[in-house]
């Protein structure tokens, strides 16, 4: 089975799309690694390789989790399984 | 099951202050950016020898001048090198440089263009460059326990896939090196932002810890007083952001995945100092690739692994430098500079401990000679970090 995104841990925002060409409402495989366990979720946008997918509903003004730490914060509401990137995610260092 | 580190061994050349080097270089090295043309000269008459030219070291003054002499000097003290015939514009400076390299107990000449101009300068030094290479070539080779590599490591064009997968195999293969009672260093100051404090948490002792923190605080700042935007344009770089990630932050913790899960920080070291000691060292730096590679090559590092996502293609004169990806679009599109791929670790196809054991495999054979991609390439990028203006 085609692992179509990895997760580092399972309290993160969003996995890491690990293949190429995702379309938006397709069924994807996330491999959640520091648990080991296999989710499915479907993607609502076209995400590239290497791009983030949002694995649960994140609001405006939320902190984003990524290795289980702090890894910015969100600048834009951002549904479950929509592409999460500097669009709608920004630092809060600098 | 693996590699047994322990017992292990490569085959390098024994320098005469007792380190193991794993390339037999016969270097002409310019202490200034005026005497590269000479330099070069020399190269083109010698064959085996090779010419480093670089931009600097003209009117530089304090911290920075220090620095720049650091770095050339030790540049030619790395075991990599075998004889170093020095070049520099004024006499003072060239001999200066030279005596710093000869307390290795290599062979090393130097030479002024000064009132000598670029010919007969040329024509001397490729005299001295020529029994060098008669020298070099005459040395023979040693077998050495592993314990006796110097390992640095930097990564670069990361992406995600870097975090995931390429950072974390190489914190594997220092977590073993580690135990081993290798020398390691990381560094990439900025690029620790977000992840400062897992770093401080591994640090040995308070000590370590207060000094690594200082250099962070101090980089920072430099960060704070010179930034025009949040550096979105710079960290994370457009390719770091065309390859997925989106703040400085999570480059961090990618970044950070190289110095394993087992290592403790072990000590710190200012830009292009030695260590003192066996253990994992933090080196305050840049975290440009060439910059980074070349303090790393002029702290005495033997071979260099070098984590890439989106594909940086580096390298680096003296020090080989050994890259592995995860990204399968990388390994398609160019796989041609990569030594190690390990895209099988984001499909359960490799685990971590494979990963890092195909690796450590790869940093056996590199010292026992075999070339790495950038080497085959002609990738000999050597940068000099510079503090501030010149005088």
């Amino acid at each position: 089975m085609t692992v179509h995104f990895c997760v580092h841990d399972e309290g993160d925002s969003a996995g890491v799309v690990v293949v190429e060409g995702i379309k938006s409402g397709q069924t994807l495989n996330g491999w959640i690694m520091d648990q080991d366990r296999m989710i499915e979720f479907p993607a609502k946008s076209d995400i590239p390789i290497g791009h983030k997918v949002a694995i649960k509903a994140i609001a405006k003004g939320d902190t984003i989790i990524k290795y289980g730490v702090d890894i910015g914060k969100a600048v834009a509401d951002i549904g479950a399984g929509e592409h999460l990137h500097v669009h709608n995610v920004k630092t809060k260092r600098w | 099951m693996g590699i047994n580190l322990k017992n292990a061994t490569f085959e390098g050349w024994r320098r005469d202050n007792g380190r193991m080097g794993v390339r037999n270089h016969v270097l002409i090295l310019p202490v200034d950016d005026i005497s590269n043309a000479a330099a070069e000269g020399v190269a083109r008459n010698i064959q085996g020898t090779l010419a480093i030219p670089h931009a600097y070291g003209r009117l530089q003054f304090g911290a920075d001048l220090d620095l720049h002499f650091r770095t050339i000097i030790g540049t030619g003290c790395n075991p990599n090198v075998a004889a170093v015939v020095v070049i520099g514009i004024e006499l003072g400076w060239a001999s200066k440089v030279a005596e710093g390299i000869a307390a290795t107990g290599k062979p090393v000449e130097y030479f002024a263009i000064e009132q000598n101009g670029d010919i007969n300068t040329i024509a001397a030094a490729s005299r001295a460059a020529y029994r060098m290479v008669k020298y070099a070539t005459a040395l023979k080779k040693t077998r050495a326990p592993m314990v006796d590599l110097w390992v640095s490591t930097k990564c670069g064009e990361s992406d995600t896939t870097s975090g995931l997968a390429s950072c974390p195999t190489v914190g594997d293969s220092f977590d073993k090196l580690w135990e081993n009672g290798n020398t390691l260093v990381f560094g990439e100051t900025t690029e620790l932002t977000g992840g400062e404090h897992l770093v401080a948490a591994r640090c040995k002792t308070p000590e370590i810890r207060a000094d690594f923190m200082r250099m962070f605080d101090r980089y920072q700042a430099i960060v704070e007083a010179n930034k025009t935007s949040d550096l979105s344009d710079s960290q994370p770089t457009k390719g770091n952001i065309e390859g997925g990630l989106t703040t400085i932050e999570e480059k961090a913790l990618g970044n950070i995945q190289k110095i394993g899960k087992k290592c403790t920080v072990d000590g710190v070291l200012d830009k292009a100092e030695m260590p003192t000691h066996p253990g994992l060292w933090f080196m305050d730096s840049s975290s440009a690739a060439a910059e980074m590679v070349t303090l790393c090559a002029a702290s005495g590092f033997a071979v260099h692994t070098f984590p890439t996502g989106q594909g940086n293609v580096i390298g680096n004169p003296i020090l080989p430098v050994i890259k592995l990806t995860a990204n399968p679009r990388t390994m398609r599109t160019m796989s041609e500079h990569v030594d190690v791929d390990v895209t099988g670790l984001l499909q359960k196809q490799m685990n971590l401990h494979d990963a890092g054991e195909a690796l450590l495999d790869c940093i056996i054979r590199t010292a026992d000679g075999q070339f790495t991609a950038a080497e085959i390439l002609g990738h000999r990028e050597y940068s000099l970090t510079r503090l501030y203006e010149s005088a």
